[in-house]
């Protein structure tokens, strides 16, 4: 509980960090949409995946049917936050525009789900990052387009 | 340090015999040949592409007029109608062409296409080339940044702007980083060094390997302090991108027969020739699972073609990066599963180890010219069956495997027999 709370300032200081504070910035705060659709945002952010009604699979993208078992019916599934590092690498040659090095991680969340993201919040060294270190969801702004709509990201930080 | 290692054991087991008769319905390859791997600048791919096809042709003594069907893999340039403008080059003879694509498995998938036209029975010999000219194009990744100047969701993931950099990396030398790693978590003793010592073994055999776009021995040190791509991928554990062709001709058995002894005596059985796809895994839905499409192409090829792998007199593999060579061999059953770090340590691939792998340099030293790798890769393993492969013959080579790995995803595994004929 006490660490929930401390999780929850944690947040809060880092948004305020960002801008003026909460309350004071709510009329002037920039509107946000996520980098992708599958990322909610809100209080709690979280992943959504599209669940197989039949046999469970799990997918990020649009789907046409299942590529497991071919069904068509799909229902909305909230991916658990915490997680568990399966596989990084340390990307030092990025992408264009991308700040490097950063890690790039496939991570295991604690219901069972394979996610691609970056480890955020963690020296990008092989000492500090360790298979099987546990982490959660987090989310962080990464720019803003003309009319001032600020895109936020998903990350997984060491717990 | 980590240098040469003494060879481990030849296993008692190993198959002896080459194939000593010719059934109707084998396939064979008669012809073949390479270009150097590197940069023609003075060139285009058509040049290189025809070159290897004329000089393939004459090295299994036939002419483009004896050609059933034809295929041309190139990743870049297939849309341009490759297959056609080989012919406008070397022979316009009005038979079939496939032009084909199929990311790193594109030459694989251009032999295969030949393979099966006789396997059909629609063609009793065809000419399989693969060819790319990539030039200096840098590191391939998925990284170009939509600059968008008012976010809107796009594409089947909704996403506002490139995700490279943001939902992980989709550069290839940190994809395959991921997948080296992913074994590391699950197996002990493998790390930094394993897939390091993976590049010093190609660097090494590619000196003796006039056809390689690099020729030159590394260090440890060296390898391990070259400048990071994606950890644990340095820079000399990488593929370099390049310019070349390879080309080979391939006879149904019944045609062979009427050949001369000389082409029968050169010729190189097909045992297998396996084309997957990857299944559906879990994982696999944000990472591709280069894995399970490998052991079951390797499972069909050993199926099919009575070979075990403990058979193998050398394999040469898609070691894009050095962390791929080492979960390959796990996947194609060079080892015990789960011992690829022993593997490697136990100096079994070297060239004068158990198993060896990637004598030509492998992709890493040689080169990987995208298209032209999946039919190299078969002209290597058929230049030591016919036991001309120079200063880097394996002796007494009598079986082998070629495998190529395309992500999305796609892998060709060919296995191929000596002729005792």
């Amino acid at each position: 509980m006490a660490a929930k709370k401390a999780a929850a300032q944690k947040r809060s200081t880092k948004k305020t960090s960002k801008k003026a504070a909460k309350p004071a910035a709510r009329k002037k705060a920039a509107p946000q949409v996520p980098l992708v659709d599958y990322l909610r945002l809100g209080t709690r952010p979280y992943l959504s995946a599209n669940e197989c009604t039949k046999c469970g699979a799990r997918f990020f993208d649009r789907r046409n049917a299942c590529a497991n078992c071919g069904k068509r019916e799909f229902k909305k599934a909230r991916v658990k936050n915490g997680a568990r590092l399966k596989a990084f690498t340390i990307v030092h040659r990025a992408a264009p525009g991308i700040p490097a090095p950063y890690v790039s991680a496939i991570v295991e969340t604690d219901d069972g789900t394979t996610v691609r993201s970056n480890v955020v919040n963690c020296e990008p060294t092989p000492e500090t990052v360790n298979l099987g270190m546990k982490l959660k969801l987090t989310t962080y702004p990464i720019g803003k387009d003309d009319e001032g709509t600020e895109a936020i990201a998903f990350g997984y930080e060491p717990v | 340090m980590a240098t040469k290692k003494a060879p481990a054991k030849k296993s008692p087991a190993k198959k002896k015999t080459a194939a000593s008769k010719i059934e109707d319905d084998s396939v064979w390859l008669i012809g073949t040949d390479m270009t150097a791997f590197g940069r023609y600048p003075d060139k285009d791919s058509v040049d290189l592409a025809s070159s290897v096809s004329l000089n393939a042709l004459d090295d299994g003594n036939v002419t483009i007029h004896d050609m059933d069907v034809l295929a041309a893999g190139s990743l870049f340039q297939a849309a341009t109608g490759m297959g056609q403008r080989i012919q406008k080059q070397i022979g316009q003879t009005g038979i079939p062409v496939f032009n084909v694509t199929n990311a790193c498995a594109t030459g694989a998938t251009a032999l295969r296409t030949v393979y099966l036209s006789i396997k059909a029975g629609e063609a009793d010999i065809g000419l399989a080339v693969g060819v790319e000219q990539m030039g200096k194009m840098g590191m391939l990744t998925g990284g170009t940044k939509k600059e968008k100047s008012v976010y809107e969701p796009d594409g089947r993931f909704g996403a506002v702007t490139g995700v490279d950099g943001y939902i992980g990396t989709e550069g290839m030398p940190g994809v395959f980083a991921q997948a080296g790693m992913e074994y590391a978590n699950e197996h002990a003793g493998v790390g930094f060094e394993q897939f390091a010592k993976v590049a010093y073994k190609n660097h090494l055999h590619s000196t003796l390997n006039p056809l390689a776009q690099y020729r030159k021995e590394f260090s440890m040190e060296e390898i391990m302090g070259a400048p990071q791509m994606s950890y644990p991928n340095t820079l000399l554990m990488c593929c370099p991108t390049g310019d070349g062709a390879a080309a080979a001709v391939l006879v149904s058995g019944s045609r062979l027969k009427s050949m001369s002894k000389k082409v029968q005596k050169r010729a190189v059985k097909i045992s297998a020739s396996i084309l997957t796809s990857d299944p559906y895994t879990e994982s696999a839905q944000v990472q591709p699972d280069v894995n399970t499409l490998t052991r079951n192409a390797a499972n069909q090829a050993y199926e099919k073609s009575g070979v075990d792998p403990k058979d193998l007199d050398l394999v040469e593999l898609h070691d894009c990066f050095a962390t791929a060579e080492l979960i390959h061999y796990d996947n194609l059953g060079l080892c015990e599963r789960g011992g690829a770090g022993d593997f490697i340590d136990s100096g079994a691939p070297f060239r004068d180890g158990s198993t060896p792998v990637n004598v030509s340099g492998g992709l890493i030293s040689k080169g990987h010219p995208i298209g032209a790798t999946g039919v190299a890769n078969v002209f290597e393993v058929a230049t030591h069956l016919r036991g001309e492969a120079g200063d880097r013959q394996i002796k007494g080579a009598k079986v082998g495997l070629a495998h190529v790995i395309g992500l999305g995803s796609a892998c060709g595994i060919h296995v191929m027999e000596k002729s005792g004929l």
